[in-house]
This record gives C-alpha cells, structure tokens and sequence, in this order.
C-alpha cells in the first residue's frame, strides 16, 4: 500500500519561498496570483495494513515539524 | 570541566567548537551521532554547526532523532549544560529541547557576514561575561535562521528573560530579532551566530572568546 502525505506551513505562518514564487510569476506576466504557499509531498510505500495511526505518528515524529507544519493524510 | 561535542554526518563546525572549549580549559571529547550514550560525567554537550545529514527534511530534524540525541534529552532532563550553534540550534528545535522553529531565511539568501548582536541578558552561565546591552560582534553563517515561534511563546521569551541575543540589524527576518535563546532553566542555549567563529585573534574578532572562557569558569565552580 501506499500513503501520500502532504506537509504544508500552518495558516500565519509566513512562508518566504511561496512569496518568491509569487513574485517570479507576476514577473512573468501572470498577473492576479494573490499567494503561493510551497509544501512538500511525501510519498510513502508501506506494508500492506499499515494504519493511518502509523503514518500519523510518522508526522508527529520525523515528516513534519507541527510547530510551523500542518500535514495531510492520504492513503491508497 | 567536561564538554563533549557531538558529530552529525555534515557538522563541519564541530573541531572548532572543541577548539574554542579546549581553549577555555574544557576536557573534550568528540561523540559520534551513533553512539547511545554521552561519555561519563560530561557537564556539557555541543552541538555543532554545519549541515547534518544534508539538511535533508528540515534542518536537524534527521539528526534530532538520531540515537545521541535520546541521550543529549536524557542529560538536559538531569539538568546538564547544552549548546547548540546554529545548525545546533535547529537540532535543540527539533528535538523541542527548545521551542519555537527556524525557517528560511526571509531574503531567501544564504548569509554569511560578522553580525552585531544584542546580549539581552547576563543571567545565564553563557552570557554572564557580557553587560546586558552590550553590542559585540559574531559570525553568522547560514540559509535557515528566521526564528519563529507562536505569540504565546515569543512572549514567555520576553517575560522570562530568555532571549540572550538579538540582531541590531536583522539579517534573517527572525521574530523580534532573536539570535538566541535560553530553556526555561536557562542551562540550554541555541544561537545561530557562531561564537567560536570569533574566539581567536586570528578569527578576526574575539567576542565569541567570552562565552566559552565564562562558561568554563561557571562549570568548574559548580
């Protein structure tokens, strides 16, 4: 099986790279992009019957820092 | 006293950090991020700048859950003595030995320059050589040092005088201009600035010498 997580920065927390981003693209042309927030996608091949509990406690523990990261689960 | 400076695959300050507490009088040893255990009777533990494990995930977050680090939370919880610089200090984070967080820096640049740095206190055995508002001088050399920390935390700071450092000059967009920061029984200090960066005549400034020879003479009395 297989789970995605997704790690982002909570709300309020300032992210400077997604503000880079926005920058680059209204530099581009691309005009009305009001924010950009940047995150990660972690992709996990996992035993088969492995719980969500489990992957939880795998973002508790180590995939985000739940000081300034929110994350979200998705299994397959 | 005896310090022990622990090693990260991608420290690359750790034999300065030994050097600056050799130079203080410290006994040193080197400890690899493998081992379980912190040597015998160590007052306290380094932990390096430098880049562990490639800054991979976040900055010292690998290194926060490597097996010395079980032992570094083992000997803060018994009351030792840590210093974390700069990456060091992002490990103490992670490992939530210290709270808040570094992000990137808000100009997105790495910076590498002398910055001057407020002492906000001299109540700690890492500031006690220095005036509370003194201005002096250390190295900063780093990509992620934008200190963030919810409200209620960033004021627990204040009130509890634990911001030892602050930027006159904020090179990173840290909340409240903080280069540094004590635990709550104030025997915990994570700085991103690197003081034995600046503890030898040759280094180019000597400002980081104080912390070290301060901290020395603190332990050996104690």
């Amino acid at each position: 099986m297989k789970a995605r997580v997704h790690v982002m920065l909570k709300n309020g927390v300032l992210d400077p790279q997604g503000e880079a981003v926005r920058h680059a693209l209204g530099a581009l042309g691309f005009d009305g992009v009001a924010g950009v927030r940047q995150g990660k996608v972690i992709e996990l091949d996992l035993a088969d019957g492995t719980s969500e509990e489990t992957v939880k406690a795998m973002c508790e523990k180590l995939l985000a820092n739940t000081v300034i990261e929110r994350y979200d689960i998705e299994l397959a | 006293m005896r310090a022990a400076v622990i090693v990260f695959p991608g420290s690359n300050c750790d034999r300065d950090l030994a050097t600056a507490f050799a130079k203080a009088g410290c006994d040193v040893q080197m400890v690899w991020h493998k081992d379980t255990d912190l040597p015998e009777h160590v007052d306290i533990v380094g932990i390096p700048g430098g880049f562990s494990f490639g800054d991979y995930l976040r900055c010292g977050a690998i290194a926060a859950n490597s097996p010395i680090c079980q032992s570094l939370k083992r000997h803060v919880d018994r009351g030792g003595y840590a210093l974390g610089i700069c990456n060091g200090f992002q490990v103490l984070t992670e490992t939530r030995l210290l709270p808040g967080a570094l992000m990137r820096n808000a100009g997105l640049k790495f910076v590498c320059k002398t910055a001057p740095l407020r002492v906000e206190t001299s109540d700690s055995v890492f500031t006690r050589g220095y005036n509370a508002g003194e201005v002096v001088g250390i190295p900063i050399a780093h990509h992620d040092g934008n200190y963030t920390a919810d409200a209620d935390v960033l004021a627990q700071l204040k009130d509890e005088d634990r911001i030892a450092f602050t930027y006159t000059d904020n090179p990173n967009g840290s909340a409240g201009n903080i280069a540094g920061i004590l635990s709550a029984n104030r025997r915990v200090l994570g700085m991103m600035p690197h003081p034995e960066r600046a503890a030898e005549i040759g280094h180019g400034g000597t400002d980081g010498a104080r912390l070290f020879a301060h901290l020395a003479e603190a332990l050996a009395q104690a």
